[in-house]
């Protein structure tokens, strides 16, 4: 049996950098983002910082080498603080040309360009609708082209394994990984052991996949084609122990921590959909903790079995994109008006419809604030980062169960996918959940509410003495008895819209990151966070004085908010959307905000943001 | 050794301060008495039952019973109840709803409930028109009905509402009808025994929009004659004389008539077995309804038992615990690769 071992010796020069931004891209049978996730956990126990952006189709397996088909995963990783997966890439891995095709306007000029050129048949090209081969029409000029034999390569460096061409040709993701290894110095062993893992039933797939590395590696060690490789040290983080998660991750385990804290058994009532059922997929795994992951056959069974969940006191949730928000939107009212805790998480992708399943877009918080019939508010919550997520899930049960009440959080398609190295917090740090069940007979009601929070009480069923019922139907104030007097519904509306206003009082205020006033403050929220972040900062070393105010809770808005639009002369809110944020603010605070859309279901850049900063005050 | 006993519980302990707001002369009082004279005969503690409905006028079911009970929205009172349910299987949970209910806007979470088989009594209020809309056509108005949505008659043909939970093989199959008061207690007790879904289809008389629906099986003069009761190991026989049989006669049924010289007997006829696991066997009887001719049958039409969806998902909950532990929120934080930053 083979032995490997990492080559020492070295005969090329070695370049420390800050940062870099790597991406893979290929055909979505290339295995893109098996190679890009491995190299993202290498660099991250190493100690970069960073953040990642898996791109992929939404057909499974568009016909190979096509422009639809194209997969691809980015990361930027760095020895300081990384705010997005970078807007321009330094090296690009393509695996084909279409895959080249549609990725080579994103790399830097004299960016390193590794081609996989036993791709690069006419018929390769014809699947690609190229004319001419860029590996021969200078096209490829500015660039430090390393055009690669992969297949041939892995070919060669498998043959005494015995397998077929094909098997073999499936290591060439790995002979590549080698090489991005090589380039930036990082030891394989990490994705060595996850090989052995994955294919621990088949040994001859894990020797095959790690010469396929290991050669990929050798051959850079090798040829004298590369003559630098690049260092980029650890990031100086704040200390503690990390792992790399992501925001779809994050949720669940946010959740699970939640329905610890709160002392109750988690159910979660799902129906697959793109971006959001890795959550499903996560939370079925921990059974261990007393999670219920129950698929339903349709969205709305989703959401009413978790409604049939809380009213029998477990912490319910349900987990969809868009267009099962748009199903959900009636049971939603009913949670509304039984007064019932459920989590409904929304991780959005581009719309309307069906739309672009795969893509990113910040356009259902309209849907969300009001996509219900009649009055019907809803607390609203949006994580900025993966890593928030978990936070977000934590702080959504948490008012979920306080103030009796379905809460919505809206993630998005690029934070479910996206990963960062996430400080592990200690489990004294998460904040602890009250709950109190109602077991009092004497003088109890179903809608006599606590005067602070006006929740009403949870009164579960098996519960001795305190058989009531709810429903749909509008309730008298108190008893919960059905009724139909005009005062008493104007009534039961006010007591719905104070019980979310309310919730204000029990949020933090916003605190401008930035500069606490001057010429311009941004608000923005969700995913938007790294660019704007990034985008900040680049803007003030130049001597602007902005702010960014970035909301976690959209509903009910922070209390000092419209103080704080106050102390700045302008308001930018960029937003994946048509201006849905904007539309709320400029509505409640009479605010001359401007809005800044992008709708093409990729995130914003960082150059973006300061391009519209500086359009605005340059 | 201490004993617990369970109070001693009447039909009014089962009866609410809410006016019924039923119309005068409506089935659905009918079954409401069934159901609270059955319930407190089951030996349960009240606040153990849940009363769950979806919308219509046999949703208003709940508000009736002083129990736990919960009036949902239109046609996801089985997909409420299921979560009730799978969190709390020692629940006796309930739900009553109508042919609209069940079969149209929740049809679909009707048939995944019943092949789960999550352990909630279905009763289902079969009058063959929408009452609480006023009067427009069901998924079980015969074809061609003229109502007021279909002013020229109905183009579709109707559900056979046994026939499509049996296709969802559902474990425990039943029929009766409103005013067959002791065919219906009868029936609710063996629903209450059922351990999985239970499906009981409930023939109900709406005397506003749809009366006489199901006279020629409730007039006392047609009734022997169009309806036979099922009672597992007897046979099918029915009419005034019980000279009239069901005979299986390769797979279909057939009509007899006993003892008018053609030499048949009890014997030949079809011997009822409800805990016959085939499926075909109950979708014959359930297609009976629908045969000219053929009597309607009564009773439980299959009752066998396969797990609970409730309990596979707690035993594997349970075996996972057994295998690793119960869940430690430090290490789920901690798992994967993780890395320390001094």
């Amino acid at each position: 049996m083979a032995t490997i071992t990492d080559p020492v010796v070295r005969a090329h020069k070695r370049e420390v950098i800050d940062k870099a931004v790597l991406r893979f891209c290929g055909d979505s049978g290339d295995g893109m983002q098996i190679t890009g996730s491995q190299f993202t956990n290498t660099v991250a126990l190493y100690g970069n910082d960073l953040a990642t952006f898996p791109d992929y189709p939404a057909e499974i397996r568009a016909p190979a080498g096509t422009l639809p088909g194209v997969s691809g995963f980015q990361i930027q990783f760095s020895s300081s603080d990384v705010f997005t997966p970078g807007d321009s890439v330094d090296v690009l891995v393509a695996m084909n040309p279409a895959a080249l095709k549609t990725n080579i306007k994103d790399l830097k000029m004299n960016g390193i360009l590794i081609v996989n050129n036993d791709a690069f048949t006419d018929n390769d090209l014809r699947k690609a609708q190229v004319t001419s081969n860029p590996l021969e029409d200078h096209s490829l000029d500015g660039y430090r082209l390393f055009a690669v034999g992969l297949e041939r390569m892995t070919r060669s460096a498998l043959q005494e394994l015995g397998l077929d061409a094909k098997t073999m040709d499936r290591c060439k993701n790995f002979f590549a990984l080698g090489m991005c290894y090589w380039l930036y110095n990082r030891s394989m062993d990490l994705t060595y052991k996850w090989i052995e893992d994955k294919f621990k039933t088949k040994p001859l797939l894990v020797e095959a996949n790690k010469q396929a590395m290991r050669a990929g590696y050798n051959y850079c060690e090798a040829t004298e084609a590369f003559q630098v490789s690049y260092e980029i040290p650890p990031a100086k983080l704040t200390p503690g122990i990390y792992r790399n998660l992501s925001g779809n991750q994050a949720l669940a385990i946010g959740f699970v921590a939640a329905s610890q804290k709160a002392g109750l058994p988690l159910f979660l009532g799902s129906y697959p959909i793109t971006p959001a059922s890795d959550i499903l997929h996560e939370l079925s795994m921990y059974k261990n903790f007393g999670v219920m992951t129950f698929q339903a056959e349709d969205e709305i069974a989703a959401i009413t079995s978790a409604i049939g969940a809380a009213y029998s006191g477990a912490l319910a949730m349900t987990t969809t994109s868009g267009p099962g928000m748009a199903l959900k939107t009636e049971a939603m009212g009913l949670a509304i008006m039984v007064e019932l805790p459920i989590v409904i998480c929304d991780i959005q992708r581009g719309g309307p419809s069906t739309g672009l399943p795969t893509k990113t877009e910040q356009a259902d918080l309209l849907q969300a604030m009001f996509g219900r019939n009649s009055e019907s508010p809803i607390p609203i919550l949006a994580p900025s980062t993966p890593g928030d997520c978990f936070w977000v899930a934590v702080e959504a049960c948490r008012i979920a169960l306080k103030y009796m009440i379905p809460v919505i959080v809206l993630s998005d398609g690029y934070l479910a996918n996206g990963a960062e190295p996430w400080r592990i917090p200690t489990v004294d740090e998460i904040p602890g959940i009250q709950v109190k069940f109602a077991t009092d007979p004497v003088g109890f009601l179903p809608y006599k509410r606590d005067p602070q929070t006006l929740a009403r009480p949870w009164a579960i069923p098996g519960t001795p003495g305190l058989e009531h019922r709810i429903g749909g139907i509008e309730k008298q104030d108190v008893t919960g008895n059905v009724n139909y007097e005009p005062m008493n519904h104007e009534k039961m509306v006010r007591i719905r819209a104070a019980k979310v206003e309310g919730i204000a009082q029990d949020i933090p205020e916003v605190v401008p990151a930035g500069d606490p006033d001057g010429d311009l403050l941004i608000v923005a929220w969700g995913s938007t966070y790294g660019a704007v972040t990034a985008g900040l900062k680049t803007a003030r070393a130049k001597g602007h004085r902005i702010g960014h105010v970035h909301l976690r809770h959209l509903n009910p808005l922070p209390r000092n908010l419209g103080e704080v639009l106050g102390r700045y002369s302008q308001v930018l809110v960029p937003e994946m959307n048509m201006g849905q944020l904007l539309m709320l603010l400029r509505a409640k605070y009479l605010v001359d905000a401007q809005g800044y859309n992008k709708i093409q279901g990729q995130p914003f850049k960082q150059s973006e943001i300061e391009a519209k900063i500086e359009e605005i005050l340059g | 050794m201490t004993t617990t006993s369970i109070p001693v519980l009447t039909k009014k302990d089962f009866q609410t301060d809410q006016e019924v707001r039923w119309c005068p002369g409506c089935g659905d009082y009918a079954i409401l008495s069934a159901v609270q004279a059955v319930f407190p005969e089951l030996g349960i503690p009240r606040e153990k039952f849940v009363v769950i409905s979806g919308i219509g006028c046999s949703s208003r079911f709940p508000y009736y019973m002083n129990t736990f009970g919960f009036h949902t929205i239109h046609g996801r009172g089985p997909a409420v109840a299921t979560g009730v349910k799978i969190t709390h299987p020692e629940l006796e949970v309930w739900l009553a709803t109508g042919d609209g209910d069940s079969l149209a806007i929740g049809g679909n979470h009707t048939i995944h409930m019943l092949r789960r088989n999550v352990g909630i009594k279905v009763l289902m209020f079969n009058n063959k028109i929408y009452g609480l809309t006023k009067g427009q056509y069901s998924p079980t108005s015969e074809f061609g009905k003229k109502t007021k949505s279909t002013p020229y008659g109905t183009a579709d043909t109707p559900f056979n509402p046994l026939g499509l939970v049996i296709g969802a093989n559902t474990s425990f199959v039943a029929r009766s009808v409103d005013v067959f008061q002791q065919h219906l207690k009868d029936t609710l007790r063996k629903t209450a025994a059922h351990s999985g879904s239970a499906y009981v289809e409930i023939l109900q008389n709406c005397n506003i929009f749809n009366d006489g629906a199901w006279f020629e099986l409730t007039e006392k003069d047609a009734r022997v004659d169009h309806v036979v009761q099922l009672e597992h190991g007897k046979p099918l026989i029915y009419g005034k004389n019980r000279d009239k049989g069901i005979r299986l006669k390769g797979m279909e049924l057939e009509v007899v008539h006993l003892g008018n010289g053609n030499g048949l007997t009890e014997k030949d006829l079809l011997v009822h077995d409800e805990t016959n696991p085939n499926p075909a066997y109950a979708f014959l009887l359930a297609q009976m309804e629908d045969m000219p001719g053929f009597p309607t049958p009564i009773g439980v039409l299959r009752s066998w038992n396969r797990d609970r969806y409730e309990d596979v998902m707690s035993r594997q909950i349970q075996d996972v615990i057994a295998k690793r532990g119960p869940g430690d929120l430090s290490k789920l934080l901690h798992s994967g690769d993780t890395w320390e930053v001094r």
